[in-house]
């Protein structure tokens, strides 16, 4: 298939404290466990307009602890 | 490294990875500084198979990594050794000195130590450690295969993988799969614990089912109570499969989800109970995290804590739908695999004896308790270096 470049976010558990954020940003992705830590989903992000708010939930963290990465394309 | 494919050997640490594979990772990115760990450091509390080799052979796991390092052409050996392992660091030494005494042309080999840990063995870990920094686990993009010690390819492998290395080496692929099966070719060291007449390290056939294993260590003492198979990060299992279960990694994980791990096996008496082992074997593990991930943090202390009081009978239904649905929450959600392991050995606990749960949250009397059964972990390690 050659659709272009798939992104999904990934969050670095080290740097993350758990501000919360990037849920409020991004609730379609992203959602906190019971002690604020977010659940990132782990699919490619559909739509420019949620991979736009992606973007901003990256560029908001105060820890830097989030970051877009490509997917890596289907092996099969 | 054709030898090395052809024998099937895979990795012994506990992953079961195949070694070639991670071999050639590491060979592609080499540029002759790349780097070859062995791991000894045996964090797991149950195990003593890295240990006992080493005190008997310990040319044979340096054999291993010479031959890594020749192959992958990496000029930096680490051996990495926790701290507390007199002994084992004795042994070493002695080997490494009369290696450089006879002269082989080969890179020198120097002494890591960490401080004795259950996670100081993790692969990442491991890297920190050997570049400088804390045995705590690192979040990376890029595998150690590509950038790891000071950056080099690095090679982190099980002491006793190196060991089938060298052997397969000397005797060829075609010897190593006289034991074992056609996935799993080889023997492999196990850890006998708990409920069995003669406890030890023995080396097994990969071709065996696990009743023999028993009956080589004299079998059970009392009838199994069930058992937990692969160490702390392991899986439970019920003493109706003991006797049959194969080891064959494929097999054990496709039909029971269950894995050799490290090789530990440790029998549960008769009347003994898995969910208090389970829950005091859960505490170690939460304490013994790293302090760095949320989830890791907070997911497994409050588990910990929850299923402390289900040990005791102090807990009500709600509390185990608490537990199963943390479980979910934390699993996947940590730099490494600290968490899923801890929660993985857990969840087996949980669905093999649930029958036995009922008791736990009724505020009913569990007379398990009371039988010793397990070695008790150990009071959690201090330090990072």
């Amino acid at each position: 298939m050659s659709e272009g470049i798939r992104r999904r976010l990934r969050v670095n558990p080290v740097l993350c404290d758990g501000y919360g954020y990037c849920a409020e940003i991004v609730p379609e992705v992203i959602s906190l466990d019971d002690w604020g830590f977010p659940i990132v989903s782990s699919g490619p992000i559909e739509g420019d307009d949620l991979l736009r708010l992606a973007d901003r939930a990256v560029a908001t963290c105060p820890r830097l602890a989030l970051l877009l990465e490509n997917v890596a394309p289907d092996t099969h | 490294m054709d030898v090395l494919k052809k024998s099937g050997l895979r990795g012994r640490g506990g992953a079961w990875f195949p070694t070639w594979r991670k071999w050639a990772a590491v060979a592609d990115s080499s540029d002759g500084h790349a780097v070859v760990v062995i791991n000894a450091s045996e964090g797991e509390p149950l195990s003593a198979k890295d240990r006992t080799l080493i005190s008997f052979r310990p040319h044979l796991v340096l054999d291993g990594a010479v031959l890594a390092a020749e192959t992958l052409r990496a000029d930096d050996i680490v051996l990495y050794l926790s701290r507390g392992t007199k002994d084992t660091e004795l042994t070493l030494q002695r080997a490494v000195k009369e290696r450089v005494r006879a002269g082989l042309a080969e890179p020198p080999i120097r002494i890591v130590r960490t401080a004795h840990r259950y996670i100081a063995g993790e692969s990442s870990a491991v890297v920190n450690r050997a570049s400088g920094g804390p045995s705590k686990p690192k979040f990376t993009l890029q595998r150690s295969a590509e950038k790891g010690v000071n950056d080099h390819p690095t090679l982190v492998q099980n002491a006793e993988t190196l060991a089938h290395a060298a052997m397969i080496a000397r005797y060829g692929a075609e010897w190593f799969r006289k034991l074992g099966t056609e996935s799993s070719p080889g023997s492999t060291l196990m850890t006998l614990c708990g409920n069995v007449k003669h406890p030890g390290v023995y080396e097994v056939d990969l071709g065996a089912r696990l009743g023999g294993v028993l009956e080589a260590a004299g079998g059970t003492v009392t009838p199994a109570g069930g058992a937990l198979l692969g160490g702390y990060f392991g899986s439970w299992l019920p003493p109706n499969l003991l006797q049959d279960l194969p080891l064959d990694v494929d097999t054990l994980r496709s039909a029971h989800g269950a894995s050799l791990g490290c090789g530990v096996l440790a029998v549960l008496p008769q009347g003994g109970c898995a969910v208090v082992e389970a829950a005091r074997i859960f505490s170690y593990l939460a304490a013994e995290n790293s302090g760095q991930c949320g989830p890791c943090v907070n997911g497994l202390g409050a588990i910990a804590e929850t299923m402390e009081r289900i040990a005791v009978s102090n807990a009500v239904p709600s509390d185990l739908d608490r537990v199963r649905r943390w479980v979910d929450m934390v699993r996947g959600r940590g730099a490494c695999h600290h968490p899923d392991g801890a929660v993985g050995m857990l969840s087996s606990a949980l669905t093999v004896f649930n029958d036995h749960l009922s008791v736990h949250v009724s505020r009913q009397r569990c007379y398990g308790a009371n039988v010793a059964g397990f070695p008790p972990p150990p009071a959690p390690g201090q330090g990072w270096r």
